[in-house]
């Protein structure tokens, strides 16, 4: 589905991304784990080419995406659940998840969608003529993983799902996205919760400082005593 | 479409258009000036408002886009007369010299000046953001004023354009004002209007939305510069007389201050505040002359009208910080829910 070739990225004069190689097949979950700073976030950005590579390339459904623009990436099924969930908060929840529609031009399947979405988040459906801004982070959360599979996703990128939510909230989301896995939609996802993303996931890669330093099945690096103890806590 | 929604709007607009009537033909000279220069304020309150409220972009470059709209207009309605007896000092530009087109168009022509002035103007700047585009749109409007100083062959320079016909009827302006909110409501609808809001409320996760960024700030640009042109021209032919000293910091700063009072980004909040901003600056006049309490007089200060208005302005912001609507509107949804509340009460 999409492969990273030694991908390089400065912030003026700093490297955050010395070299990162990666890829992710149809239909998997695959996660990036790695303290803060180790460069997740510049990943995913770069892939939907908010940050500009200095070299590298990004291949995505056998084409270099690497110069093109982020809203041709959004039509061609490729979206970004940002960090800290920047939802439109004072939108009403509606307007949000017809935003996530933006690119799309086919109002029958936008609704059918829609339904889908306020299925998955029933609460999104009880609250959808309230502001965003109003929700918890938890509801907010879902609004942001709801906006973003408006856009009809082929590869959903999400940046740290659980970020300041309660450890209950955290299960939701997670069971959540295994659903949508389940539905065909091909899921690269960071976190800093690494025990249960690497539980969801069919494959994962670790990052420090710029760099893979380690990678495999999502089971076997669970049990890696490396990961363990840096990042699980045991 | 024909819903009840749609006809209560309608008969809102009728009966506007109907209080509207009545007033133009029982008040007298004055106070339907002060009519037409709330129906005017309202257009450049709502063409402010599409740029600094829905799309969230601070600019301060509102006055020299009327000013285009205002010369624009003017110099197509004058007559070949009025051309030659304005432009003394230096002889008016000949393929100006034998032009004069009607009102309307005239108004049309200067706002689409504006709009694609106003377009090339943000092109280039729209990559800063807040403070920075601030001061980037105020020295372009500063820019244009100069410019307008200096060309005496094209504008009269700094001796202004004296004696327009007064085309600008309560008709126009509230014709036009009414439009306009139609207009900015039917926009607040689509999804350009819910894209440039979204740019307003984030602009990492709506350019992640796949929202062209560049494309919808120049939409909100273009649209807002289309009719501050438009209030212009209607302004330059109330007035009768314009100069470029007319379109210094302190127009924007007037409808700035209505979008602001009103709450930045509601389109009824902006209306409102425009009428009664208006209607203040011109009520609170009695402030300058000589007031008679009874027991003492006080002589008049010229200005104290502007100390008070400033210090109401203080406590509006102080108390009610989002302004009047804050980013609310009133609807035909939210009337009902308003009168409904009411009966309940009387029951």
């Amino acid at each position: 589905m999409i492969s990273i070739h030694d991908l390089h990225v400065y912030y003026g004069g700093i490297h955050a991304l010395r070299g990162v190689s990666l890829s992710v097949s149809k239909g998997q979950i695959v996660s990036l784990i790695g303290a803060n700073g180790a460069g997740k976030s510049t990943t995913l950005r770069s892939i939907m080419t908010l940050e500009k590579p200095r070299s590298g390339q990004i291949i995505y459904k056998d084409k270099d995406i690497t110069q093109t623009k982020t809203t041709e990436l959004v039509k061609d099924g490729l979206i970004l659940v940002p960090e800290g969930r920047h939802v439109f908060t004072n939108l009403t929840v509606e307007e949000n998840l017809i935003l996530g529609a933006y690119a799309r031009k086919d109002a029958k399947a936008v609704n059918e969608d829609m339904q889908w979405v306020y299925e998955l988040f029933p609460r999104l459906k009880e609250r959808s003529r309230q502001r965003a801004g109003t929700m918890s982070g938890g509801e907010q959360q879902m609004l942001a993983v709801g906006r973003a599979l408006m856009s009809a996703p082929e590869l959903l990128l999400m940046d740290e799902p659980s970020l300041g939510l309660a450890p209950l909230i955290v299960r939701d989301i997670f069971n959540i996205i295994k659903k949508i896995s389940e539905r065909g939609v091909t899921i690269l996802l960071i976190e800093q919760n690494a025990k249960v993303a690497l539980e969801i996931s069919d494959y994962a890669y670790v990052m420090e400082t710029g760099n893979i330093v380690l990678e495999g099945r999502g089971k076997e690096l669970l049990n890696d005593e490396n990961v363990k103890k840096a990042y699980l806590g045991a | 479409m024909i819903d009840k929604k749609n006809i209560i709007r309608l008969g809102l607009i009728l009966l506007v258009l109907a209080v509207l009537t009545i007033l133009n033909n029982t008040m007298g000279k004055y106070e339907i000036r002060i009519l037409n220069l709330a129906g005017i304020y309202i257009i450049l309150g709502l063409s402010l408002n599409v740029i600094n409220g829905f799309t969230g972009l601070f600019s301060l470059g509102h006055a020299g886009f009327m000013a285009i709209g205002a010369y624009t207009s003017s110099l197509l309605t004058m007559s070949v007369i009025q051309k030659e007896s304005n432009f003394f000092v230096e002889p008016i530009v000949p393929w100006l010299a034998n032009v004069q087109i009607g009102f309307l168009p005239a108004l049309l022509f200067g706002g689409i000046l504006a709009a694609v002035l106003g377009a090339m103007i943000a092109a280039p700047i729209l990559k800063l953001t807040d403070d920075y585009l601030a001061i980037a749109t105020l020295g372009f409007s500063e820019i244009i004023r100069v410019i307008f100083t200096n060309t005496q062959s094209l504008t009269n320079g700094a001796l202004g354009i004296k004696g327009l016909t007064r085309y600008t009827t309560v008709h126009y302006t509230w014709g036009i004002a009414i439009l306009t909110i139609l207009f900015m409501f039917s926009l607040r609808k689509s999804s350009y209007g819910k894209a440039l809001m979204a740019i307003r409320e984030d602009q990492t996760a709506a350019e992640a939305m796949g929202i062209n960024l560049f494309k919808h700030k120049l939409l909100a640009f273009t649209i807002g510069s289309f009719f501050a042109g438009i209030g212009g021209g209607l302004l330059a032919h109330l007035m009768g007389t314009i100069d470029p000293l007319m379109f210094r910091f302190l127009l924007t700063f007037n409808v700035l201050l209505i979008v602001v009072l009103g709450g930045i980004g509601s389109i009824s909040g902006t209306v409102i505040s425009a009428i009664v901003v208006t209607i203040m600056l011109e009520w609170l006049r009695f402030l300058d002359g000589v007031i008679d309490l009874g027991f003492m007089t006080i002589q008049g200060i010229p200005g104290l009208r502007m100390v008070l208005f400033s210090l109401l302005l203080m406590v509006v912001i102080i108390f009610k910080q989002n302004g009047l609507m804050g980013r609310d509107e009133i609807t035909i949804d939210s009337l009902g829910g308003f009168f409904a509340r009411f009966r309940k009460k009387e029951a």
